[in-house]
């Protein structure tokens, strides 16, 4: 089989992948500032429990947190009576998505406590309340300063997409290995999916260099 | 059964728990000895793309540019299936095992050598002028001079690569390496019980990730700042 042919196959994979990493990248961009926003928090509560979903995530392997939330939620959803069976999509992008959020919070935490501190304190004189304070003052600045490893952990969570693969989603990995087996022309088909998984990080990179970009003019001052 | 071992699974979830516990155990051992070997292969390696894209001639550094992110930019699992199935069509045969921790080193190699680089352009350029007015050849400064100040920086850095490996090794299950992962899943697989087996894997990684951090931020603390001394 030439391999031009599969290129059809290879690229409904390829749609698969790419739904799967935006949905995660999103997810995980609302869970890092959430919880690394939710880490610098002085309410004990909510600072706990970022604190705990970023070292739960961070402390073990994303295919472990993938396998637990197909294979073992559903058993631990039926100890409690609840039907907690998630179909392969919803748990490919919840792990995801909560995996690379837990990297990002500790991005968007570093970025934040970075802001100088005479920043906090001209908005406190000039009678900000502490949340504008964070969303007026604090986040246009720090935002631009995360963005270098947001984009480095976009281009890791469109890699550990392949991973979904491995609970039966037809994503680019998925469809590699069926033609795989059935061809048994492995050398083509994998050549061919390093190439496009290549081809798909690199249109990621510049997307988000342009998103990097075009936030960078809130770190100037208007004069 | 598996490893010799029996899962006890007429009294209950906790003694289910604790009779799985040696395989696991024993599954944790081969996620350790993969995360060494691809550790190894990663430093050896990334110290040797580094050196490379560091060349002054295009024709040396371009490719070593150019595999770096290649490396870096495609997934570990596509990789690991590379090896898998086509290092065997030109006649090299690898034990499961050895093609994972292969395919770790090769992943994480491209995030070495940035680690390594960054470490040599650390390097003070009075160092590389005071070496050339001593007349040390250009090979005998990088190995004397600019590596021993180089490494002690970025081992910290490494370090935590080392840990994220660790967290990368069940990716090597799909190859049949019996490490952690894999066994909890074939414990799951033939109890029907997912839970016990996936979240005692989870609360093992976490004290793995945990005692690991706390190894490399020690190893950080008590480096000789300076530079290692030679003699």
């Amino acid at each position: 089989m030439h391999w031009v042919e599969f290129l059809k196959p290879l690229s409904e994979g390829a749609w698969v992948t790419i739904q799967l990493a935006v949905y995660s990248t999103i997810l995980g961009a609302v869970m890092a500032f959430a919880s690394g926003i939710g880490k610098l928090s002085p309410n004990w509560f909510i600072k706990g429990i970022s604190v705990v979903y970023i070292e739960v995530f961070r402390g073990t392997s994303l295919l472990v947190q993938l396998f637990w939330l197909y294979f073992a939620l559903p058993i631990a959803g039926d100890l409690i009576g609840v039907d907690l069976r998630l179909p392969p999509v919803v748990a490919g992008v919840l792990a995801l998505g909560l995996n690379i959020g837990a990297y990002g919070a500790e991005v968007v935490r570093g970025a934040i406590q970075a802001v100088s501190r005479n920043q906090y304190e001209a908005a406190r004189a000039l009678n900000f309340t502490p949340r504008q304070a964070l969303w007026r003052i604090a986040l246009p600045q720090a935002i631009p300063e995360m963005m270098p490893s947001f984009c480095n952990l976009a281009v890791q969570n469109l890699k550990d997409t392949a991973l979904a693969s491995l609970i039966s989603l037809s994503d680019l990995a998925f469809k590699a290995e069926q033609l795989r087996n059935y061809y048994q022309n492995s050398e083509t088909i994998y050549t061919i999916i390093l190439f496009m998984y290549f081809g798909m990080a690199l249109v990621l990179t510049a997307i988000m260099r342009a998103l990097e970009h075009s936030v960078s003019r809130w770190r100037r001052v208007r004069k | 059964m598996l490893f010799g071992y029996h899962w006890d699974t007429a009294h209950g979830e906790w003694a289910f728990a604790l009779s799985i516990l040696p395989m696991l155990l024993r599954g944790l051992l081969v996620t350790l000895e993969a995360s060494v070997v691809g550790f190894f292969v990663a430093m050896v390696l990334g110290l040797i793309l580094a050196v490379l894209k560091g060349a002054r001639s295009r024709i040396v550094s371009w490719p070593a540019t150019f595999i770096t992110e290649f490396l870096r930019d495609t997934p570990l699992l596509v990789q690991l299936f590379f090896l898998y199935y086509v290092l065997p069509d030109y006649g090299i045969i690898l034990p499961a095992f050895m093609t994972g921790a292969l395919a770790l080193g090769f992943q994480y190699s491209a995030y070495t050598s940035e680690v390594y680089r960054a470490g040599i352009e650390a390097v003070e350029p009075g160092q590389h002028e005071a070496a050339k007015a001593l007349d040390i050849p250009p090979g005998r400064t990088f190995t004397h001079i600019v590596l021993p100040q180089a490494v002690p920086r970025v081992i910290p850095a490494l370090g935590n690569y080392l840990v994220s490996i660790m967290k990368d090794v069940p990716v090597l299950s799909v190859v049949t390496v019996l490490e952690m992962l894999n066994v909890a899943k074939i414990i799951g697989d033939q109890t029907f019980d997912y839970l016990v087996p996936l979240s005692m894997v989870g609360g093992l990684y976490l004290i793995l990730t945990l005692v690991a951090s706390a190894i490399v931020r020690f190893v950080d603390v008590s480096l000789p700042k300076r530079g290692l001394p030679l003699r």
